[in-house]
């Protein structure tokens, strides 16, 4: 339960597992870069050696694997030595990406949780409801995209908002689930005793379900917050030109930037952790405040 | 139906009651032909093997189930309207207690229900905590209390309604001996103060015995009642009686009764 | 309860029948009246009689149901053929929408019925199940129709269902060929290595701690990371073919297979742990006996937020780069032609594929995992 000893435990053996990776990064920008560049000596008939492939292959313009230093390299370039402001700076286009991903998430909890009062509610909804919100998961949703932009661009609605509803179409799914299973989580012992009450439905939703249901609604959250960016990306995809990490991912493949493409995964990947880590703040919070965190260990 | 309700002073008045669940593998008589009336500031035990339906019963009189055929009357009115007119508290099995209330705040939820005012639920709260000797742990979460601390608190809760009738199904199940004499005690010290009516659902003998003036045996599929036994304990009472001669004739009946629904069973 | 449907549903055929009359009175379409199209009575007199059956009569019997069933299909399949009746299709007024309205009443008060009982078990349980999710289903489908030709939408923007369906009929071929490629040879090779993969590490560090404790966090880490971002860079190592496809499709699939796994395995309680122990129980017997059992229902959830993630993977990468099949491919130059209904039916094969398999998911959890307290009948009453 100490949570500081914890992760004591942890650092350490993270910390191997991070330097290992770090080294199969290096060992394989070596290998997937080697190609190229052996074709290259060959052509040019140069004595190579393997201490010289590995420091050729590091530091490509255009390689099939980056090594971890150029990618820092890059992030440092586009992070810190631009404006924010400026068009070639990753935190600009983490900002259109971010926008537009807190946005759809916000949306998809609204509908999450409006979705599954109606299914725990409504035997009919119940019935009905379930099969067709997971099919509305196995479309491709980046299949839907384009055309999504331009229905609602085609009845004047532009910008932000298409894009955040491709992020809410990914992300409302884990919050129906987890929220429908969060308010049927209450025994039918205190259902029962709430009968005993006399408790309307919507006292008995506010005491009991809204309540059980919440450490259930932040761990679907946490998993919808990852999922909003990565729609957020995917949204940015068909609409290239307006910035956005989605975007960069898009210009680095056609020009073979491999780099840019690092980068900005990169980036994405802090964007996305650091959503993930404010939200498990807000439950650890919310959970401290409904018992003292009792039902969180649980 | 004015006219069944026997007299003024009848609680629950049970006729021809008969209770079938529908399963999957065909209905479950779980209730037949149950003739029942407790009267006003009666301490009446269930008590029966398992399965036998003494929780359903119990259920029947608080509206929680519903039953197939006869008639049942609480207060001279239906379950239903007893309920909606909160004429009884109901303490299950478990405690049933919220872990995100604090003690207080469990207590008074019934009362937020009812739609009391602030002032009116800490004062009832206050005064059925101190009722179960639980004044100082106000504050404490249902997991920082021992197990028969929180089923004091859940008949704290159930009493905060001020009801006449209290339900209690196998409150004392999952505690261990030394507290279920202890709490035995309080609640036969409780049932004297407030002389409430007390349907007591259990699988002890000595406890049905030492706590009820009378003591109804049922007996299993389908759930009947087999023998009523009247107690006339002295009402001062301590857990000592449990040795003297008149309890434990009593107990033999009981359990004359219990073995009779079994080979009853076994024809 | 019985009381407190039966006056929801009487509700909703109330209303019904307002919209209903307001439909008559009001304006069917700027060029023809409800007199005019024998179709579009007979599609409102099934409503109503829908309505009325479902909804008037307080008693709630099998044959009642069937008839207000017949009575829907009756009415959705006029409702499709009044929308495309010449002096109706693009010129649709309030009346119109009011008998749209109507039936949607309908089918509401007829699921509501069947939605309300449980059969007994055996083989009419099972296809009922479907009852209910599949006229909701027909419904969709039967509204988007009704919109996109009553409204005379133009199909670059949204086709209707019955052009999709033309679609996929004429071009049967190409949808096989465009399944064989995304599913077949790139979905399901990923899904099946990706999965195994992150199982087998799992395992791995269930027995390894140092392991469990360094990789869990990491791999909560990567599972944060956008990884359809990872699909240009797949395309560009693997190629254009399906081994690119299928390799996003394993790296997807592999991180929630191995947090899932090791979630599972540490789920056992120690009291199961400890009977295990007291009677002498060896590594590999704890395991298969308690704590894969235990395991299960996450192994299965991976499973199943996995299904969903291979499809999106493998499709996303094609974006990137493809040979000239695949269903990504055919969405994005479907698309690029304007050629809309194609498009539709790429989406739609993919869902299915997607829905079936998710499906046969579900079956074998069911049959794997009966015991799981999810599974167990819930408690009828809805408070
Ligand atoms: N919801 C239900 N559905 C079907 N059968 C039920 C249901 N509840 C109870 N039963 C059946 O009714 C019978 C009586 O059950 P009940 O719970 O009243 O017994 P009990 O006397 O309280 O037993 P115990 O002492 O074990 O608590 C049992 O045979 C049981 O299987
Ligand atoms: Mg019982």
């Amino acid at each position: 339960m100490n949570d500081a000893a914890r992760s004591q435990g942890r650092i350490f053996p993270v910390s191997v597992i991070i330097v290992v990776l770090t080294i199969i990064w290096y060992a394989g920008a070596v290998y997937l870069n080697s190609g190229q560049l052996i074709d290259r000596y060959n052509k040019r008939s140069v004595q190579w050696d393997i201490t010289q492939l590995a420091a050729d292959a590091w530091s490509m313009k255009r390689p099939v694997l980056p090594a971890p230093h150029q990618v820092a390299r890059e992030l440092k370039k586009t992070v810190l030595d631009q404006k924010i402001t400026s068009k070639r700076s990753l935190i600009y286009h983490a900002g259109v990406t971010l926008s537009s991903a807190l946005l759809g998430f916000v949306l998809a909890t609204a509908l999450g949780i409006g979705l599954a009062i109606g299914i725990v509610y409504v035997a009919t909804l119940d019935r009905s409801l379930m099969p067709w919100i997971i099919a509305s998961q196995t479309v491709p949703i980046l299949a839907l995209a384009p055309m999504i932009i331009v229905v609602l661009g085609s009845v004047g609605i532009t910008g932000l908002f298409p894009k955040s509803v491709i992020s809410m179409y990914l992300c409302f799914f884990p919050v129906v689930v987890g929220m429908v299973k969060g308010l049927r989580s209450p025994e039918p012992m205190l259902l029962d005793q709430m009968h005993t009450y006399c408790a309307s439905r919507t006292q008995v939703f506010f005491k009991l379900r809204l309540p059980s249901a919440i450490p259930f609604l932040f761990a679907s959250l946490k998993v919808a917050i990852a999922l909003s960016v990565v729609g957020a990306i995917v949204a940015e995809l068909p609409t290239g030109g307006q910035g956005g990490l989605g975007a960069r991912l898009l210009t680095g493949s056609y020009y073979g930037q491999t780099t840019m493409i690092w980068a900005a995964l990169i980036t994405a990947s802090v964007v996305s952790a650091t959503l993930v880590s404010i939200v498990a703040l807000g439950e650890r919070t919310m959970l401290r405040r409904l018992d003292g965190g009792q039902v969180a260990r649980a | 139906m004015s006219d069944n309700a026997s007299s003024s002073d009848t609680v629950v008045q049970i006729d021809q009651l008969s209770l079938d669940f529908d399963t999957v593998d065909g209905p479950v008589h779980a209730l037949s032909g149950i003739d029942l009336a407790i009267r006003e500031g009666e301490f009446v035990s269930l008590i029966g093997p398992s399965g036998c339906g003494k929780t359903t019963l119990l259920r029947v009189i608080a509206d929680l189930e519903k039953h197939s055929s006869g008639k049942i009357l609480v207060n001279g009115v239906s379950p239903d309207q007893a309920r909606q007119d909160r004429s009884y508290g109901y303490v299950f099995q478990a405690p049933a207690l919220y872990p995100w209330r604090t003690v207080t705040k469990n207590v008074v939820l019934p009362l937020e229900i009812m739609g009391l005012t602030r002032s009116q639920q800490q004062a009832r709260a206050k005064k059925y905590l101190d009722l179960v000797n639980l004044g100082g742990f106000e504050n404490k979460y249902p997991w920082q209390l021992s197990g028969g601390m929180q089923q004091r608190v859940s008949i704290a809760r159930a009493l905060s309604v001020e009801p006449q009738l209290l339900l209690m199904d196998e409150p004392f199940g999952a505690l261990d001996e030394i507290t279920r004499d202890h709490l035995n005690e309080q609640l036969l010290e409780l049932w004297r103060k407030t002389r409430k009516t007390v349907v007591f659902v259990t699988h002890s003998i000595p406890e049905a015995v030492f706590l009820s003036s009378r003591v109804v045996v049922m007996s299993p599929r389908p759930g009947r009642v087999m023998d009523v036994i009247e107690c006339n304990l002295p009402s001062e009472r301590t857990l000592d009686i449990r040795e003297t001669p008149d309890f434990l004739s009593l107990a033999h009946r009981v359990r004359q009764g219990l073995k009779a629904g079994h080979s009853y069973d076994d024809e | 309860m019985n009381i407190f449907s039966s006056t929801r549903i009487s509700n909703t055929s109330l209303a019904g029948a307002l919209f209903i009359v307001l439909g008559l009175f009001g304006e069917l379409s700027s060029a023809a009246t409800w007199i005019d199209t024998p179709i579009g009575l007979v599609g409102l007199g099934c409503v109503a009689g829908a309505l009325s059956v479902s909804g008037l009569t307080t008693k709630c019997s099998s044959t009642n149901r069937a008839i207000s069933l017949a009575f829907v299909l009756v009415a959705l399949w006029a409702a499709v053929n009044l929308a495309h009746t010449e002096t109706v299709m693009g010129q649709v007024s309030g009346g119109y929408w009011c008998f749209v309205i109507a039936l949607a009443l309908a089918i509401w008060a007829t699921m509501s019925r069947f939605a309300a009982i449980t059969p007994t078990p055996g083989v009419g349980a099972f296809l009922y199940q479907f009852l209910v999710p599949g006229l909701f289903g027909v419904w969709l489908i039967v509204l988007w129709e009704l919109i996109t030709v009553g409204l005379g939408i133009p199909r670059v923007l949204l086709p209707p269902p019955s052009l999709v369906g033309e679609a996929i009929a004429s071009s049967l071929g190409v949808l096989a060929a465009d399944f064989r490629q995304t599913i077949i040879r790139a979905v399901l090779p990923g899904f099946v290595m990706g999965n195994l993969a992150g199982f087998a590490i799992a395992l791995w560090a269930d027995r390894v701690p140092f392991l469990r404790r360094g990789l869990l966090p990491v791999g909560n880490l990567v599972s944060a990371i956008p990884i359809v971002g990872i699909a240009p860079i797949m395309v560009m190592w693997f190629g254009f073919d399906w081994q690119s496809k299928a390799a996003v499709v394993v790296i997807m699939t592999f991180f929630p297979m191995l947090v899932n796994t090791v979630a599972g395995l540490g789920g056992s309680s120690a009291i199961e742990l400890d009977l295990m122990r007291s009677i002498g129980a060896s590594h590999w017997q704890t395991f298969t006996r308690v704590r894969l059992p235990n395991a299960l229902p996450f192994i299965f959830n991976a499973l199943k937020i996995n299904s969903a993630l291979a499809l999106i993977g493998a499709i996303v990468a094609e974006f990137f780069g493809t040979p000239i099949v695949g269903i990504g491919f055919r969405i994005s130059t479907e698309a690029g032609r304007m050629n809309m209904e194609m498009v539709w039916a790429s989406i739609a094969l993919s869902a299915v594929s997607g829905s079936l398999f998710y499906g046969l998911l579900a079956v074998v959890e069911r049959r794997a995992t009966f015991w799981h307290p999810s599974f167990r009948q819930l408690s009828a009453k809805r408070l």
